[in-house]
């Protein structure tokens, strides 16, 4: 058993692992010469600097994304989970900045919390993962919405605002420097990693193949639930970020799901799992806010945002489906 | 293999109905209890209502879930249906009729786009429909504030409030839609094929199938229900309204009738029948509660709840059965 795993998983990753990455960094490359054209100073350190600070959010749910659909599920329930998140932090913190870590803390908690049932009923219940995570979405929401009355209550400590909102100002050459971008990229480090250690190679070959996985004497119901727990995490410093970035509302987290899965899929990432890498999803969420940040200079109205975004998905997904099947 | 996945798509009548009764003489018992009534003539109307709107979306999207694909875009297809719908009539009853007729059209069109995504060109369902709602989301905010159009008098005296004793005249819409799909699907080649097709895409091509243009054809069917739902929705508002399908989350719901009503989300298995026992159990959760004067925040938290252990009673049935 043990030597069947170890010798045809090295095999199939060189084969994965390239392959999604380079058109991402095509379509990266144009937009930001696009950017340059239309608004040189937005490549300039400072204000690029405060661009990742603010994609930060939806490049964390993209990479927490990304572990669910590599391993061949869907969690739908981000959204309202960030939502849960920023909501529940107002009414516990209540301004008082005593409470910022053990806050802090619980948020992790829940998040994990949260993965941990999405999984353990996807995997031991067999429910498919879409219906498991909208019955969670719907929970949320509702559950949300129930506890605090219709209305958001309380507010954010400043404490636990300047994760989302302040940076080191003043550093050489980068002019300012968000704590989101430095607790993202602590995070992308974290994520990579994991993906390089027999956890992520696990992961894939789950999402690839859960049967051959399962022979291989993977234990696939743990590998998913993990899968999903990651997600749930980085569904809570997502909303720690983008609560200290954007304020307490109902609308914290709308739709967040969905542009988590745009972004993976656009980053390479195969829906049905075993194909993409990390990078790849986290580098798809970086694009779809440049695409945005784009349009914004273009002077496209923000309602039209949602058409260019459905366009794009449907044209990249399209080519790369193409040229697959061609190959 | 082929004998035993075979069988379940032939058992016609699913648990949702066993479901479906235990749910309703509860829910009476405990409304009763509670010093109301459930089955008086509001509550069955309305409950009939409910479920005439979201039942026209789910019989459409049990065809593609069958087929292993996936809608996600009907919402927008209902919005995008209300707003042709009634901005065609205008408030005029000789546009009735020329207002419907563009109104399934345009919808047509849209699911011909969606089934040519996923079969030409071979974007993942998911994202083929979830790309072209983002479309019409776009075009839909950016082109509408609030509600626009009127919608004909005749067809809001009819389809909208109409009813026989306390059944809506659009419920019997529903039940003649939900004839004509279970009709397709179980006593028609297109109906046999779909299902193989969903059961096993290359089994199903290797026998002679013709895969993409079956699927084609439910994607047409189901933006159409969609559109009809859409129509149906104008003649109960009055008016054409950009956001009814996403604020009624047509999307989701629809998805979780279906896959409530014993059709598996992976395809191949199930049927129109139970689709319509999930639109009911979920309307009618949606009564009692209402009798109850549950809020309606906790009345969603249960509706999450509900879905997820509905299907997880599905999926234990079918591990015992693949054990047995």
């Amino acid at each position: 058993m043990q030597t069947v795993q170890r010798r045809t998983l090295p095999l199939r990753l060189p084969r994965v692992r390239p392959g999604g990455l380079l058109p991402i960094l095509a379509i990266l490359a144009v937009l930001v010469v696009l950017v340059g054209i239309r608004q040189p100073d937005f490549l300039s350190p400072p204000s690029l600097m405060s661009f990742l600070g603010r994609s930060a959010p939806i490049i964390l749910l993209a990479a927490g994304q990304y572990f669910v659909i590599v391993s061949g599920e869907f969690d739908l329930s981000v959204g309202s989970l960030v939502t849960a998140q920023v909501v529940v932090a107002a009414r516990l913190i209540d301004g008082d900045p005593a409470r910022t870590w053990p806050v802090v803390l619980l948020l992790l908690a829940f998040g994990a919390f949260v993965g941990l049932v999405n999984g353990l009923i996807t995997t031991r219940l067999r429910v498919p993962s879409f219906i498991t995570t909208l019955g969670m979405f719907l929970i949320l929401v509702g559950a949300v919405y129930l506890w605090s009355d219709g209305a958001p209550k309380g507010g954010l400590s400043e404490e636990f605002r300047r994760f989302g909102r302040r940076a080191f100002e003043d550093v050489p050459l980068l002019g300012r420097v968000p704590y989101a971008l430095l607790v993202l990229l602590a995070l992308a480090v974290v994520a990579v990693l994991l993906m390089r250690s027999d956890f992520g190679r696990t992961l894939v070959a789950v999402g690839d193949n859960p049967r051959t996985a399962e022979l291989s004497g993977v234990r696939v119901w743990r590998t998913r639930t993990i899968a999903f727990i990651l997600s749930g995490l980085a569904a809570a410093f997502a909303a720690i970020l983008l609560g200290g970035y954007s304020g307490v509302s109902f609308q914290a987290g709308a739709g967040l799901e969905f542009g988590a899965i745009t972004a993976v899929v656009l980053g390479g990432v195969a829906l049905g799992g075993g194909r993409g890498s990390v990078v790849g999803a986290m580098l798809g969420a970086l694009t779809l806010e440049l695409l945005f940040a784009l349009m914004n200079f273009y002077g496209v109205s923000g309602a039209l945002r949602s058409t260019v975004q459905g366009a794009i998905i449907l044209l990249a997904v399209a080519v790369s489906a193409t040229r697959s099947s061609s190959r | 293999m082929s004998a035993l996945s075979l069988l379940p798509a032939r058992r016609p009548v699913p648990g949702v109905f066993v479901a479906l009764t235990l749910t309703l003489a509860i829910g009476w018992l405990v409304v009763l209890l509670d010093g109301g009534q459930l089955f008086n003539q509001s509550t069955t109307v309305s409950l009939l209502h409910v479920a005439a709107g979201l039942g026209l979306v789910a019989v459409g999207q049990t065809l593609v879930i069958l087929g292993g694909s996936l809608d996600l875009s009907v919402a927008y297809v209902i919005s995008l249906s209300t707003l042709v719908a009634a901005e065609t009539m205008n408030g005029s009853d000789g546009a009735l009729l020329p207002a419907v007729g563009l109104a399934l059209a345009v919808s047509a069109g849209i699911g011909l786009l969606n089934g040519l995504l996923v079969t030409k060109l071979r974007v993942n369902a998911f994202i083929a429909t979830l790309g072209v709602g983002l479309l019409l989301k776009g075009y839909l905010d950016n082109g509408y504030d609030g509600p626009a159009g009127t919608t004909s008098p005749t067809l809001v005296q009819s389809l909208g409030y109409q009813r026989i004793g306390p059944v809506p005249v659009s419920f019997l819409l529903l039940v003649a839609v939900t004839a004509a799909a279970w009709f397709a699907l179980s006593k028609t080649r297109f109906g046999h094929h779909l299902v193989a097709v969903g059961g096993d895409p290359e089994v199903a091509r290797l026998s002679g199938v013709r895969n993409d243009r079956i699927l084609v054809t439910a994607h047409v069917l189901c933006s159409m229900c969609a559109g009809l739902a859409g129509i149906y929705l104008a003649s109960r508002l009055g008016s054409g309204a950009p956001r009814v399908g996403t604020e009624g989350l047509y999307d989701l719901e629809s998805i979780a009738a279906v896959v409530i009503g014993g059709t598996a989300l992976a395809g191949g298995r199930g049927g129109v029948i139970g689709t319509v026992g999930g639109v009911l159990l979920l309307a009618s959760i949606d009564a009692i509660f209402n009798q109850l004067e549950v809020d309606a925040f906790f009345k969603q938290v249960i509706r999450g709840a509900i879905i997820i252990a509905a299907v997880a009673v599905y999926a234990r049935r079918a591990m015992r059965k693949a054990a047995a």
